[in-house]
């Protein structure tokens, strides 16, 4: 088949952050007027990718070609000027001025300094036009619909002579009209020859619009495929992975528990969160929520420890009826929850390893019966080394560790509260190897000792050798409960997740 | 210098505190020159003199305002209803005293001063209630009682200048004590005060989470609506003694001018004291020792003779050198040319202590981001 030579082609990307390699040996090619998806799960390297082809971060090795032409870009504008637009998820546009202003602004038209208002709305209606819209656009952006404003992002990246259309996520906060709004927008500068970058965490969207697809893990390219040639399920196990490698094997699979039931949450959920769900987690008991983003993994979690509020269901512990209104009744109820977002939902960045870890049982003590200097000295000491945390300095900031130990902290703020249930939100994501398998030792450990654990994790290898049941999650809906016995298997898994079919 | 030597003046100027510390004492050398005994404090009566006294006694009122705004602007908020309050806490208290049968009345001035102080608590917390509750932006919902205040000062004054002449209130701010001005009394217990509640109890722990990451602080079961409307309550608390103060001192009660842009040197107090705007870690000493800057400029200013019109351009200036100074970045480029053996060493970011102050960059974070450039912005 012949093709197109590539508008944009990298080879040999290698990225590297302290302590992590972002990207290893990357290559990637753009063909003129395709549409292309960019796959991976989170922390696969899609967004470092992205960046580093648009000039926010430089690249440590490889090359980067645009039409054939070597380029190193040192800005974004830079490689808006070079003919690489890119339209973020958030709309990164004024919603207090108008939409020709926002299309415009900055390159106005211009006539002795002046502005001329008139033409600059004519240029804005017959781009806007272009695009199969048909909107005012003299109306504050703010008053269109988040499709409309996507559109306009857009339409002011195509009106600055782009070449490549990169689009992260424009779809995520779309509903279904206005995703097939901006599709037919797609499919229409698809044919003018503009090349487009496609990300999503939709695997339905990616095989409605896109020609072909790149695949990252870890940092590395898996492959390129033709989206017609690639079951979803092959994307999947492709984007998901086996990494047996260094991790440690535990033996068989754990037995099942036939203790207690500690949480029962029936019909428990929240709109836009997550759908009803019933669930019992007993005690000792691993539960692993396997799914993609974006599948209400999180939602599901933070129900549970009253980061939100349900708004139908009830929720029992140990067969009291109990209504988390907030995550400090949660806490009394002996319930923690690590966040998968460390930075923005679990540590404090300015304050010391010891800080952070005393800060939730701190807190459940209240302000005015402070924790005694000493004891908790003893309590950091004990976990900086029960969890082999580096460098074991309590009095460090935080932010000086990296994200394996900054997890750790996190892990021990929770663990010295003594929760009866514990809920680890992709505790193991973005972090080395070796942090990767003490976190799943002591997760058995733990509930070896009695502790229930919620663990949520993209990787599914590591869901089925840690729970003792797998839930599914997909499309915000608990679509299954499976006992992890051995007919279960990541192929199993993979399967659920991607027919959704409800046992 | 000896290699220890070099070592130990280097962790010196690297103290959070170093700057500032040497900003009050080259303010202070500066009156050396120009005022004759200048550094003399002298006993008289029982009662210790001397411009040094003076400094701290006229300096009172700023530090106390100054204390409650660090928790506020630790906790990333701001407090610009201050000035009011302080208008509004001396009118009620000369107001109540004024009326007074006998104005000399212990009790009655002791009684004008509690339900003042009540008044002056449940204005703080309604600063509090407005961010923490109600969820307005701290400069906004404080912007409401700044306006509104100076309006209600008055109001309860009848427009009027209320003078009173009770020799029980004087003392808060015109008398002594142990041979100490009482309103450095004052002072130093609300210090100590302030430094056991956040440094002793848990307080300081979480206004510093609070102000660093609000969210993380709710999923780690703080209640960070209590420990803003806390923050917001004794920073109004604070800003209501030294009202007491400040109108004690004349026997007089102005609506109009009591406390008139005082705000804004707390504020300038907190920064130069090495608290961020942003929130997060604060520094009480670090506040004191703004504040006792501030205070010595004023009163350089006047020591030196500084012509009264280009008084306000002097201090403009003076601030404006001691926000470059506090900046590390503006002191590397600085003083580089300065000593090119050795090379000065590179600071890395980190190694400035979490909230620098003015100057400090804060590095900017993006949510939508993978964790593995986490590590990144972390280093």
């Amino acid at each position: 088949m012949e093709q197109p030579a590539p508008i944009v082609r990298m080879s040999g990307i290698g990225k590297r952050f302290p302590g992590v390699k972002a990207l290893d040996d990357v290559g990637f090619r753009l063909l003129p007027g395709e549409v292309h998806a960019l796959m991976g799960e989170n922390g696969a390297g899609k967004s470092t990718l992205i960046k580093v082809l648009t000039g926010v971060y430089g690249v440590d090795e490889g090359e980067i070609e645009l039409a054939g032409e070597p380029v190193a870009f040192s800005s974004p504008s830079a490689a808006q000027q070079a003919g690489i637009s890119t339209v973020y998820q958030e709309v990164n546009l004024c919603g207090n001025l108008s939409v020709a202003e926002n299309i415009f602004v900055g390159r106005e038209p211009r006539r002795w300094g002046r502005i001329q208002w008139r033409e600059m709305r004519r240029r804005a209606e017959e781009l806007i036009g272009g695009l199969d819209l048909h909107i005012d656009v003299s109306a504050p952006l703010a008053s269109c619909s988040l499709a409309v404003q996507q559109m306009v992002a857009i339409a002011r990246a195509v009106d600055i002579e782009a070449k490549v259309l990169i689009l992260d996520e424009p779809t995520s906060s779309l509903d279904a009209d206005e995703v097939a709004q901006l599709f037919r927008v797609m499919r229409r500068l698809k044919e003018k020859g503009i090349a487009i970058l496609f990300v999503s965490h939709f695997l339905d969207q990616i095989y409605e619009i896109s020609d072909r697809m790149t695949i990252l893990r870890n940092g590395k390219l898996v492959g390129e495929y033709l989206t017609r040639e690639l079951p979803q399920v092959d994307l999947i196990a492709k984007m998901i992975g086996r990494e047996l490698a260094d991790l440690e094997k535990l033996e068989g699979k754990p037995p099942a528990r036939v203790a207690e039931p500690l949480v029962e949450a029936s019909d428990l959920g929240r709109a836009g969160g997550v759908n009803p769900f019933t669930l019992t987690i007993r005690q000792g008991e691993v539960i692993g929520l396997a799914g993609l983003l974006g599948s209400g993994r999180t939602e599901l979690a933070r129900l549970l420890f009253g980061a939100d509020h349900a708004d139908s269901g009830s929720l029992r512990v140990e067969g009291r009826r109990v209504a988390l209104r907030t995550p400090r009744a949660a806490m009394n109820q002996k319930i923690a929850f690590c966040s998968e977002n460390r930075r923005a939902e679990g540590l404090v960045d300015e304050l010391t390893v010891r800080e952070n870890i005393v800060l939730a049982l701190q807190a459940a003590r209240g302000w005015s019966r402070p924790l005694p200097r000493r004891r908790q000295d003893e309590l950091v000491a004990k976990y900086i080394a029960v969890l082999n945390i580096r460098p074991g300095d309590p009095e460090q900031p935080v932010r000086t560790l990296s994200g394996g130990n900054q997890q750790k902290v996190l892990l021990a703020r929770w663990l010295i509260m003594e929760p009866r249930l514990l809920i680890l939100d992709e505790p193991t994501r973005g972090i080395d190897v070796g942090a990767k398998a003490e976190i799943q030792r002591l997760v058995v450990e733990l509930s070896d000792g009695g502790m229930a654990v919620l663990f949520i994790s993209a990787e599914l290898e590591e869901v089925l050798r840690l729970s003792h049941r797998v839930g599914v999650l997909r499309d915000r809906t608990l679509i299954a409960q499976l006992d992890n016995d051995d007919a279960l298997t990541t192929d199993v898994l993979m399967q659920k997740i991607a027919s959704g079919a409800p046992v | 210098m000896s290699p220890v030597g070099n070592r130990a003046l280097g962790a010196l100027t690297r103290h959070r505190l170093f700057w500032p510390a040497m900003i009050l004492v080259a303010l202070l050398a500066l009156n050396v020159v120009f005022t004759d005994n200048f550094l003399n404090v002298q006993m008289r009566d029982g009662h210790l003199y001397g411009s040094l006294i003076d400094i701290l006694r006229f300096g009172a009122p700023l530090i106390l305002v100054a204390l409650g705004m660090t928790l506020v602007i630790a906790t990333g908020g701001i407090d610009l209803s201050v000035g009011s309050v302080v208008a509004i806490s001396g009118a009620l208290a000369c107001l109540q005293i004024s009326e007074l049968a006998d104005q000399n009345a212990v009790g009655g001035v002791l009684s004008a001063i509690g339900l003042t102080l009540v008044v002056i608590l449940a204005l703080g917390a309604w600063n509090g209630f407005l961010v923490a509750v109600v969820g307005i932006q701290p400069i906004i919902a404080t912007l409401i009682l700044m306006v509104a205040g100076r309006g209600l000062a008055q109001l309860i004054a009848d427009g009027q200048i209320i003078t009173i002449n009770s020799s029980p209130y004087k003392l808060i701010g015109g008398g002594y004590w142990l041979t100490l001005p009482f309103g450095i009394l004052v002072v130093i217990a609300l210090i100590a005060l302030t430094a056991f509640l956040t440094r002793r109890l848990a307080l300081g722990m979480f206004i510093e989470s609070v102000g660093g990451n609000a969210e993380a602080s709710r999923l780690s079961g703080i209640r960070s609506r209590g420990v803003l409307i806390v923050a917001y309550t004794f920073c109004g608390l604070c800003a209501g003694i030294a009202g007491l103060m400040i109108s004690s001192n004349v026997s007089s009660a102005d609506g109009n001018n009591a406390g008139l842009w005082i705000e804004l040197d707390a504020i300038l107090a907190v920064v130069i004291g090495g608290t961020s705007l942003a929130g997060g870690r604060f520094s009480l000493s670090g506040t004191v020792l703004g504040a006792l800057i501030i205070q010595t400029l004023t009163t350089t200013i006047y020591s030196i003779g500084v012509p009264p019109e280009t008084t306000l351009l002097f201090k403009a200036l003076v601030v404006t050198i001691v926000c470059l100074l506090q900046s590390p970045a503006f002191r590397q480029k600085a003083f580089r040319w300065r000593r090119p053996v050795p090379p000065p060493p590179v600071p890395r970011e980190g190694s400035s202590p979490p909230s620098a102050g003015v100057g400090a960059e804060r590095q900017v974070r993006e949510e939508d981001e993978p964790v593995r450039e986490e590590t990144v912005r972390n280093r």
